[in-house]
Order: C-alpha cells, then sequence, then structure tokens
C-alpha cells in the first residue's frame, strides 16, 4: 500500500511527537477510564440488580404491622394492582454465636415451610430452606455466616420471646430484600454484629404468638399499576392493625442504600472526566497550535501546489483524531478494566449472588465521543488558522517577536536580575495568555487533588462530630418496644453501667401542607449528657421544653421554618396527630432527624413515660459480664457499640473510598504531568535555538536548564496556590453535588489536604520536568547553528 | 613576525580527522588536518562548499569532537575531553560569530552581550563591547528591532565582551549584502587591532582574505594551500 506523503508526514510527525502524544492520551484515557467506569458500573449495578429483583421476585411494596389476622393477605391481594401476596413474621433478636462476646442483633425473617417464598426469594447458597416440622432449622445470610465462619451444620443461639432457642444452620442465602444489610441504627454494614436469620413461619408464628397473623406483608404489583394507590390502599387496610405506613421499594432500606451509590456514581461520571476532558481539550490546542506554527512554510508550499484548505484542516483534524484514538483506546482498556473492578468491588459491598458486567457500547461511544470532541473543540482555532493562512504569507517566516521592556518589571529590580532570569521573566510576560493557561492545566490536577483527598477530610469531621462529639454512650439499647421508663433504672444498676440516658422513637408521617415525610421524632432529654443533638457546626443543642427541633434536611424536605408548624401522624400507640411547631432547626451530616423533649413527647402520646432505647456509659472492665447480662434480657432487642460502628465505619471506607480516592490521586498526576511535559516539550522545541546558542557561549547544561525549568517552575509557582484555590471551589461544588437523602458530606479542606495536594502537583511536575530535561542534554548545538530560526 | 621563535601557537592541531556516520554512510569531512594558530594572528579559511571548513572551526571551538589526531589550546588537550571541560573552555577562551546572529530575542543589545560578560572571568563593560562595533546608541534595542548588520555586530559584541583568546567566525558576512558585509568586517578588524584577539573567519568570499595575516584553503577535507599576506588590506576596502 502506498501512503499518500501527506499521511506519511502525519505518521512522522506522530512519531516525532510521541512523548507529548502519549502525555495527551493519557490525559484522555484518565477522562475515558474514569466515564466508562462509572458508565459501566452504573449499568452493571442497574442490571444485576434488575435482574436480581426480577429473578427473585423483590416485592413492590411493604408494610409492617403490630399484628394482623392472616385473612387481610387476601384483602390486600384484591387491590387494584397488586400481582401477589406474601405475609410474614419479622423480628429482631439477640443472638449468641460461640466464641463472640459482644451481643449480635439478627432479624428473623420467616419462610413458609412447604416451598419457596411468592415473593423476596432466598437466593441459596448452600444448603436448603427450613423444613416443616423442624423448628430450629436457619439459613443464615451469607455475610453474616462468612463472617462467623458458619456454614450448614453449625450452631447459633438467638433470644425468642426471652427464651434461648438453639438453631441449627441448615442454609447459606442472599435476597434482594437485604443487598444492604444494615442494622437498625448503624450507618454501615457490620456482618459480624448484625445478620439475618431465615427460620419456619410456624417456628416464627409460634414464638411470637402470631398464630393465623403476621407482622409484615409485601407486594408486587402489576405492571402498570400505580404503586402510591397501592400504598394508599394498604393503609387503609392496614392501619388499625398498627401499621407504620406501607411504603414503595423505593423507600426499602437496602434498595434506597443502592440507588443513592448510584447517584453518586452518576454525579461522578458527570464531573471528573469532565475536568480530564477538558484539559485536554487544552492540550491538543497547545499542541497543535505550536505545530501549526512550526509548519507554517509549509503549510504554504502546500497551498501554493494548490492544496485545498479543506485537505490542510483535514490533515491536522486527522492529527486530533490520532491523538484522541490514543487516549480513547488506552481509555477504554482502563475503564473496562476499572469498571469491572469497581463492580466487581460493589458486588461484595452490596451482596448480589450474580453479577452482569456486560457493558454496552453506550459507554464507550459516548466516552469516545466526548474526548475526540473535546480533543477537536481545543484544536479547532488552531486548525482553523492553519486553513485561513495564505500561502504568500505563510511562506514568509512569522514576524519576529517583539519583546518590550515591561512595564510590570520595576526597572530598579529588573537590573538587578542576571540574563537568564531576564529571559525567563520575557518569555512568560510575552505570552501571558499563554502562561496563564499553562498554570491552569497544572493547577487544574492540584485542584482534582484536593478533590479527591477532600473526601478523607469530610469523613474524618463526620466521624469526629458524628461519633466523637456528638456520642458519648458507649453502647445503646434497643428495646422489643416501648418500655415503661422503669428498665432505665434496672439498666443502671447493670454491672459497670456508670450512665444511662433515655430515649424514645417514634414512627411517624410528618406533615405540611401537601408535603410528607415517612420517619420519626426522637425524645430525648432536653439536656442530654450521652446521646447528644449536635449540629454541624459541633455545637450541642439543648431542646426546648416543648416543639420539635429538625434537621435542616426534613426542613427542606417539608418546606417547613422554626415557627412553622408540622402535623405529626404518630403510627404507633393510640396514633395520635400533633399539631407541633417547628422551634429550631439545625445542619446533621447524616440521616434527617427531628428531636423533642422526651417528657414533651410522652405526654402527647398520652402514655406514662416510656423508653425505646437507652444509653450507656460503661466501665470497659465490666463489659464482658454486661454483654453476657444483656444478652438475657427478653426485652432487649439490639446492642449497638458504638466502638464497633466507628470501625465498620472506617472500614467500609478503607475498602470502598480509599480505592477511589487512590485511583484519583494517580489520576490527578496524570494530569500534571501531561499539562508539565506538554509545557515544557513546547517551551524546549520554541527556545532549542536560543538555547543551544547559549551552550556555544559557554554556559553549562546546568546554567541553561535553569532557563527551561525556570520557566516552567515559574508557572508551577502561579499555579500550586491558583490549583489550591479552585481545588477548593470545585469541592465546595461537588460536595452540594454529592448531597444525598443519607448525607451531607461537610465541606472541609484541611491545610494537609491542601499541602499534599500542592506536593503532588509540585512532584508530578518535577517528573515531567526531569523528562524534557534529558533532551536538554542531547540538544546538537551545531545542527542549530546551520539553520536559520 | 620576528617574534615567531618566542612564541608558542595559541592553537595547534596534529593530523585532525573527522568522519560523520549516518548509517551505513561514512562522510569523512576532515582528513588529517595540521595547523598552528599564533597569537594575535588574523586567519582566513577559504574553500568550497562541503570542504570541512565548518567542522574544523567547530572542533577548534570545543563544539565537536575529533574523531581522529589531536587539537591543543595552549597546553590543555581539546580531543579528549569531557563536555564539562569544552564547556569552560568555550566560556573561557573562545568567542563565537555564526552566519546566523543567535541572538536571544528577549534580549536587548545589551542584556544578550551581557549573557556572556555575567559568566566570563575578566570581560568588557557590555556597552564598551558594543560601542566597539558601533552600536552605543542601540544599546536598548531588542534583536526585532534591529537589522541584520546590526545584529550580527551585536554577535560580535557578544562574542568579544569576554576578552577571548580566540575569536572564531564561520561565514559572518554570509547573511549580508556586501555594504553592512563591510561594517561587520571592519568591527572584527577594529576589535583584533584593539584586542589583539586571535582571529579564524571562514568566507566564500575570495576579496575577503586580502584582510588577512594568513589563508588557508581547505579542499576534500586537507588543508589544500596556504598563503601569507605580506599586506593586510583594511576591511573598508573591500567590496564585492
Ligand atoms: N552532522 C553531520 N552529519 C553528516 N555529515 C555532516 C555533518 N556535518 C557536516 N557533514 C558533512 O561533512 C562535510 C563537511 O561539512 P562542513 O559543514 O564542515 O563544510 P563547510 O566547508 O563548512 O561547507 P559550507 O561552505 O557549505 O558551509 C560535508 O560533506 C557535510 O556533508
Ligand atoms: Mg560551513
Amino acid at each position: 500500500m502506498k501512503l499518500h506523503p501527506l499521511d506519511r508526514k502525519l505518521l512522522r510527525d506522530l512519531w516525532r511527537l510521541r512523548g507529548q502524544v502519549l502525555a495527551i492520551g493519557l490525559v484522555i484515557a484518565s477522562g475515558v477510564g474514569l466515564l466508562v467506569m462509572s458508565l459501566t458500573s452504573i449499568e452493571a449495578l442497574r442490571s444485576t440488580s434488575a435482574a436480581y429483583y426480577e429473578r427473585y421476585r423483590f416485592a413492590d411494596v411493604f408494610a409492617h404491622v403490630k399484628r394482623a389476622p392472616e385473612s387481610l393477605a387476601a384483602r390486600i391481594a384484591a387491590i387494584d394492582g397488586v400481582q401477589s401476596v406474601e405475609t410474614r413474621v419479622v423480628r429482631g433478636a439477640v443472638l449468641d454465636v460461640a466464641g463472640f462476646d459482644e451481643p449480635v442483633m439478627g432479624q428473623l425473617v420467616s419462610v413458609p415451610e412447604d416451598g419457596e417464598p411468592r415473593l423476596n426469594r432466598l437466593a441459596l447458597r448452600e444448603g436448603r430452606y427450613p423444613q416443616s416440622g423442624k423448628p430450629d432449622e436457619v439459613v443464615l445470610s451469607e455475610p453474616f455466616a462468612l463472617a462467623h465462619k458458619l456454614g450448614p451444620g453449625d450452631h447459633l443461639r438467638a433470644v425468642m420471646s426471652g427464651r434461648w432457642r438453639n438453631l441449627v444452620v441448615v442454609g447459606v442465602a442472599l435476597s434482594p430484600e437485604y443487598v444492604y444489610t444494615i442494622g437498625p441504627g448503624a450507618l454501615m454494614p457490620d456482618d459480624l454484629r448484625y445478620g439475618v436469620l431465615w427460620m419456619g413461619r410456624e417456628t416464627l408464628q409460634a414464638a411470637y404468638d402470631l398464630e393465623g397473623a403476621f407482622n409484615e406483608v409485601s407486594a408486587s404489583l402489576l405492571r402498570g399499576a400505580n404503586p402510591e394507590r397501592v400504598v394508599d390502599e394498604m393503609d387503609r387496610l392496614l392501619d388499625r392493625y398498627g401499621s407504620h405506613g406501607a411504603y414503595v421499594r423505593a423507600d426499602q432500606a437496602s434498595n434506597w442504600f443502592l440507588t443513592n451509590e448510584i447517584e453518586q456514581l452518576e454525579t461522578m461520571a458527570r464531573f471528573l472526566p469532565t475536568v480530564f476532558l477538558a484539559v485536554a481539550a487544552f492540550l491538543t490546542n497547545m499542541v497543535v497550535a505550536r505545530l501549526v506554527a512550526v509548519e507554517r512554510p509549509e503549510i504554504g508550499l502546500l497551498k501554493a501546489f494548490g492544496y485545498s484548505n479543506a485537505v490542510i484542516a483535514w490533515h491536522y483534524v486527522k492529527l486530533v483524531l490520532a491523538i484522541g484514538a490514543v487516549g480513547t483506546l488506552l481509555g477504554w482498556f482502563f475503564g473496562y478494566w476499572l469498571g469491572l473492578y469497581s463492580t466487581t468491588m460493589y458486588a461484595d459491598f452490596y451482596r448480589f449472588p450474580f453479577l452482569l458486567f456486560r457493558p454496552s457500547a453506550g459507554p464507550f461511544l459516548l466516552a469516545a465521543g466526548a474526548s475526540v470532541g473535546a480533543a477537536l473543540l481545543g484544536a479547532i482555532g488552531a486548525v482553523r488558522r492553519a486553513a485561513a493562512l495564505s500561502p504568500a504569507a505563510a511562506m514568509q517566516p512569522p514576524a519576529p517577536p517583539l519583546f518590550r521592556r515591561n512595564r510590570l518589571f520595576q526597572p530598579r529590580l529588573f537590573e538587578r536580575l542576571d540574563q537568564p532570569t531576564r529571559i525567563v521573566l520575557r518569555q512568560t510576560s510575552r505570552w501571558p495568555l499563554r502562561a496563564l493557561v499553562t498554570s491552569l492545566g497544572i493547577a487544574m490536577s492540584v485542584a482534582v487533588l484536593i478533590v479527591s483527598m477532600q473526601w478523607l477530610d469530610a469523613i474524618h469531621r463526620i466521624v469526629d462530630v458524628y461519633f466523637f462529639a456528638a456520642q458519648g454512650q458507649d453502647l445503646t439499647v434497643g428495646l422489643v418496644e416501648a418500655r415503661s421508663s422503669a428498665v432505665v433504672g434496672g439498666l443502671a444498676r447493670l454491672p459497670g453501667v456508670l450512665a444511662v440516658e433515655p430515649m424514645r422513637t417514634v414512627a411517624a408521617k410528618l406533615r405540611s401542607g401537601p408535603r410528607v415525610v415517612r420517619g420519626a421524632v426522637q425524645g430525648v432529654p432536653s439536656h442530654q449528657s450521652l446521646y447528644r443533638v449536635y449540629d454541624a457546626q459541633g455545637t450541642a443543642l439543648d431542646l426546648p421544653p416543648d416543639g420539635l427541633v429538625i434537621s435542616t434536611v426534613l426542613a427542606d424536605r417539608l418546606a417547613v421554618r422554626p415557627g412553622d408548624i408540622i402535623t405529626v401522624e404518630v403510627l404507633e400507640g393510640r396514633r395520635p396527630v400533633l399539631e407541633i411547631p417547628v422551634v429550631a432547626t439545625f445542619e446533621t451530616y447524616i440521616g434527617r432527624p427531628a428531636y423533642i423533649d422526651i417528657g414533651a413527647l410522652n405526654r402527647a402520646m398520652h402514655e406514662p413515660p416510656s423508653v425505646t432505647a437507652v444509653h450507656l456509659r460503661v466501665d470497659p472492665l465490666f463489659e464482658t459480664r454486661l454483654y453476657r447480662e444483656l444478652k438475657q434480657m427478653p426485652q432487649v432487642s439490639a446492642v449497638n457499640l458504638r466502638s464497633a460502628a466507628v470501625s465498620t465505619f472506617n472500614e467500609t471506607l478503607a475498602k470502598t473510598m480509599l480505592i477511589y480516592v487512590g485511583f484519583f490521586i494517580v489520576f490527578s498526576a496524570t494530569l500534571a504531568c501531561g499539562v508539565a511535559y506538554n509545557a515544557a516539550r513546547i517551551a524546549l522545541a520554541e527556545r532549542a535555538r536560543e538555547l543551544a546558542t547559549m551552550r556555544v557561549l559557554g554556559f553549562s547544561r546546568r546554567e541553561v536548564e535553569y532557563i527551561l525549568i525556570g520557566e516552567i517552575g515559574l508557572l508551577t509557582f502561579v499555579a500550586l496556590p491558583l490549583g489550591a484555590g479552585i481545588g477548593w471551589l470545585l469541592a465546595r461544588w461537588l460536595v452540594r453535588a454529592f448531597q444525598t437523602e443519607l448525607y451531607r458530606v461537610p465541606f472541609v479542606v484541611e491545610p494537609s489536604t491542601f499541602g499534599w495536594a500542592i506536593l503532588g502537583g509540585f512532584l508530578a511536575t518535577l517528573a515531567a520536568v526531569l523528562l524534557v530535561r534529558r533532551r536538554l542534554d542531547r540538544l546538537d548545538l551545531i545542527a542549530v547553528l546551520k539553520t536559520r530560526e | 613576525m620576528s617574534t615567531l621563535g618566542t612564541q608558542r601557537p595559541v592553537l595547534r592541531a596534529r593530523d585532525l580527522g573527522k568522519v560523520y556516520r549516518t548509517g551505513e554512510v561514512e562522510v569523512h569531512a576532515l582528513r588529517g588536518v595540521d595547523l598552528e594558530l599564533w597569537p594575535g594572528e588574523m586567519v582566513v579559511l577559504l574553500g568550497p562548499s562541503g570542504s570541512g571548513k565548518s567542522t574544523l572551526l567547530n572542533i577548534l571551538g570545543g563544539l565537536d569532537s575529533a574523531s581522529a589526531g589531536e587539537a591543543w589550546f595552549e597546553d590543555h588537550d581539546l580531543t579528549h575531553q569531557d563536555d564539562r571541560a569544552l564547556t569552560r573552555y568555550r566560556r573561557e577562551h573562545v568567542g563565537f560569530v555564526f552566519q546566523f546572529y543567535n541572538l536571544i530575542s528577549s534580549l536587548t543589545a545589551l542584556e544578550n552581550v551581557a549573557l556572556v560578560t555575567e559568566i566570563a572571568t575578566r570581560p568588557m563593560d557590555p556597552a564598551a563591547a558594543l560601542r566597539l562595533v558601533g552600536l552605543g546608541e542601540r544599546l536598548d534595542h531588542f534583536p526585532a528591532q534591529l537589522s541584520g548588520g546590526e545584529q550580527q555586530r551585536v554577535a560580535i559584541a557578544r562574542a568579544i565582551a569576554k576578552q577571548p583568546d580566540i575569536l572564531l567566525c564561520d561565514e559572518p558576512t554570509g547573511a549580508l549584502d556586501s555594504q553592512t558585509g563591510v561594517l561587520v568586517l571592519e568591527a572584527i578588524e577594529r576589535i583584533h587591532h584593539e584586542l589583539g584577539t586571535t582571529t579564524v573567519l571562514i568566507t566564500h568570499n575570495a576579496v575577503i582574505a586580502d584582510m588577512a595575516d594568513r589563508v588557508l584553503v581547505l579542499g576534500d577535507g586537507r588543508i589544500q594551500q596556504q598563503r601569507r599576506n605580506s599586506q593586510r588590506r583594511p576591511a573598508s576596502e573591500l567590496a564585492w
């Protein structure tokens, strides 16, 4: 095959510029990689969960009741739009696993003894379902089983209705309902301390006095059914059986976490690749503009020979396409690999029995389009200039740059500078825009580093405020149901208990005009000493004797301000409907709590003082004894240890976020290197002649390097603080974009983060400059002197 | 030249050879050149294109290394030196002027000269160097604001401001018209006269040879012919 001479030139140009092409390619690849990674992960999470939900019949609507007769199931099934109904018994229980002192909580969920459940089926990983007539058989959730190394044939104990029961494991399973298994009051899955146990329905009915009855119902809907209407209908039917209100799949805890995660991935897919591709656009611009400037005479010659503008433009466009293609291919490769890696990680974190990682062409094409588009956008100006050159003008050498004595430089000060320094300063100030843009490129890498590392600062702040400042208790004991506050005194007398503090949580619908939020109101003492109501600024709040203190997220959801009245439809006890004023709002990082003085809450409920949880401060010496006692108490349904919550929080983040932060740091370093390398290479190409002349005049390598490195150094010197500023702004913006119902990531950038980011940007630039410096050593002194400028 | 007996040559070359290898092809640019340059001498190198003039000059100036033979500056061996030593040699002893002026475009005339005097051991005042070449009025002009001849004179001022032991000029008038060329040659002549710098000047222009003490004609990598002018003609009388 014979190549057209222009194409041969193209190939030679690409080869000659290979360092720069690769540097831009890597920046593009980072953008493409991140985009492909996020999009394929989103796709995989979506399709995996959809397939999982479908195959295992994950229900669409759920409701908890205190106790409802089985006959109600038929009436629910008759609701317009409902496809099938499954009633269950679901209870929390304290477990005892041999060799594990700390209390373990279990969620006991019934499964029919006569075959598979209609809805929320189990993905059995090992063993089988419990059999009829064998009341001690259980199926364990896989993460819990793995954490405790339990399998079919192993034993564990559970307190059921105040009695220890010996259970035997017959199976290990996953469930679409527990993709994300999180205990009540916990933030992160803790597989050691919380697990799901499926047991025969008859067994659970007998244990909890629910013969012929259920306390949980789930329903699947027909295609096209209106879930809100079904929810309303179910509420109407279930109201008098102590329902806390039916809710749809979107509000189901596990699914809700998963959806949040996907949303965050979407934010990431929008944000980071954009930064990278914008920088890539700028780099292509830099390189192509330089190439066109150098090739002016050739362009003129080609035109004089009769090549059309379009052919010339196409020639440079092909160069850009080639650069884009290098980046895209690399990026596809990284992206596929990263997508697979992150999806596998998700599959481990969100428990799926299978993984559908079959990326469609979409993400890849989108990423390719975006990257090539960005590169072309960057080059369009330079290409247009090339095409527009008139042949005569093109063959003239470009007018030599006219330097001026710059007013910027104070003559007195400037006089003191040596000539090489003057060269550096004049070069930079001669093309201030270009200098600024190069600085901006390096600055972006510092900014991206700050944005990535800011997460760690934010998380430390969350842990500090949420777990340490706000929580003075060592553990929290959850009760099966609201109990007389006499239980508080009982707990206070347990061994090693130093302080106790009651809490009462009441499930409620909070309503303001047409806006409704399903949630809870938490009653705590007006001045709390253990579990403190803390705002994001780190101030403890005392509650007023009457009225609600609610989180700003909740206030936004309900569109209320202090002074407004909220309708609280309590879903427990006598189900009073209360009109309570909002007294204050406060900022929180996690959840959307509403607090009220516990005395006021009890009065409003028309009940004697009751509690649902008690916070304890404990002498560590007595921990083991205390745990043993707590496990014996029938009214205790949950024991949450703060230390365990902190460590799972940190472990989980270490497994997920730190890995991402690591990726981002690598990508940012690529960005900094790519920009600095290209800037240095172009500076070198433009100065080669002058630098060679200086070598001829007797300047040593070191002294000549000073000019090149000085220029990049100067730009970097400007870039680093600039990057810190941009990073600060981007982080603030991103933190806002990342807010979900669950988390408000605080905007904190520690000085050390600025420090590390600046150091990172500096090192990456240094690496690029050192690479280019090697070329400086190979400068051909004689060749430069033989040719005209 | 009665002093010749008591003086030692500034530069000596013995059997100097240079081979360029590009792939399979070998080009013998120099094939055994013997040469001595005496203090205060003005030598013109003539010869057809490709005869090895620039190659010889570059080796003598420490820009290039020989493939064979020896070259000495006073008692420094130039042929077995590393880059660092050659750099020092250029910095302390050699002034270069090239056909293309190779000024630093971001520095003014004065600063271009100061660039060299800042690193020299016994420099002249840069302004004085520029006055020597007749540019005392143009100190603060940037290269882009100067004509070709003026730029070349700045290059000469830059080359001699360090008071080098040898001044090497490779076709300094090559890019200039005859009138301007004469101005440049006058500058070289004046410096040679006032500072007594040993000067080697490459040219294609036989007329220019008349201003030399000695004329060497290179051909095919060897010195083909050597002659001594009984009298040097002043540059101002030259025309071509
Ligand atoms: N870098 C190089 N690589 C290969 N060959 C070279 C190189 N430099 C010079 N030559 C060859 O060496 C020979 C001598 O070159 P040189 O530049 O010394 O000639 P010159 O006498 O200065 O010619 P001119 O008058 O045209 O400047 C020539 O044949 C040239 O082709
Ligand atoms: Mg030559």
